[in-house]
């Protein structure tokens, strides 16, 4: 089996881990939290289970999920065989000798995942390290360490929509000016 | 307010970046 197209999968399916629990986190969590939080002390069971069995396992999957995406998106960028380099990728393809809509493309998209994985390991999880009380924190830093995780990753969740729109860019187009 | 706070203000403001950064690519690569 070619090794880059092995590689290209596990891109995928990592991808798929990766933003399915960013989705998860954004769509079904935060407000399910909000609402158990607000109905507990009316007779609701809280959500307490949530954050002790849930999301401690949701966050593991989904900040190594990001991890392997990433990794194996840059090898594909760097070996695959359709002439995205990593280089003339995250140059936006203005480094080569004539343009190449395919690698501009993924060239934003690796872009943005890379931002949003800087988002995943430098705000998001040492944040929740804090707010799930793996390491220690005051009240008042794990206030902010909510506010600062929650916008990190509504903002990944903002990234990931065009990002999916370049992943799929280079092979089947832009839905926009294209 | 901060759009952000909201799921719709979410989903929107990733669809806008959307069609201004597919608009930028294009122009890069002179579409």
């Amino acid at each position: 089996m070619e090794i880059a197209i092995f590689a290209r999968w596990l891109h995928v399916v990592g991808g798929v881990m990766w933003i399915g629990l960013l989705y998860y986190f954004n769509f079904v969590q935060v407000p399910a939290l909000a609402q158990a939080g607000a109905e507990a002390n009316s007779g609701g069971p809280g959500g307490a289970a949530i954050t002790k069995y849930v999301a401690p396992r949701a966050l593991f999957w989904f900040r190594y999920a990001a991890l392997l995406t990433w990794l194996t998106g840059a090898y594909y960028l760097a070996v695959g065989p359709m002439n995205y380099t990593l280089h003339g990728s995250f140059t936006l393809g203005l480094m080569l000798p004539e343009p190449n809509p395919g690698v501009t493309y993924i060239g934003f998209g690796a872009w943005l995942g890379t931002i949003m994985l800087l988002n995943v390991w430098g705000l998001i999880w040492p944040n929740q390290k804090k707010i799930l009380g793996i390491v220690p924190a005051t009240d008042e830093q794990k206030a902010k360490a909510r506010r600062v995780a929650f916008l990190a990753s509504r903002t990944n969740t903002v990234l990931s929509i065009p990002m999916l729109m370049f992943m799929q860019a280079g092979s089947h187009g832009l839905p926009f000016f294209g | 307010m901060n759009p952000l706070d909201t799921l719709q203000g979410t989903v929107i403001s990733g669809l806008i970046l959307a069609v201004v950064l597919a608009y930028v690519a294009t122009q890069l690569v002179g579409g």
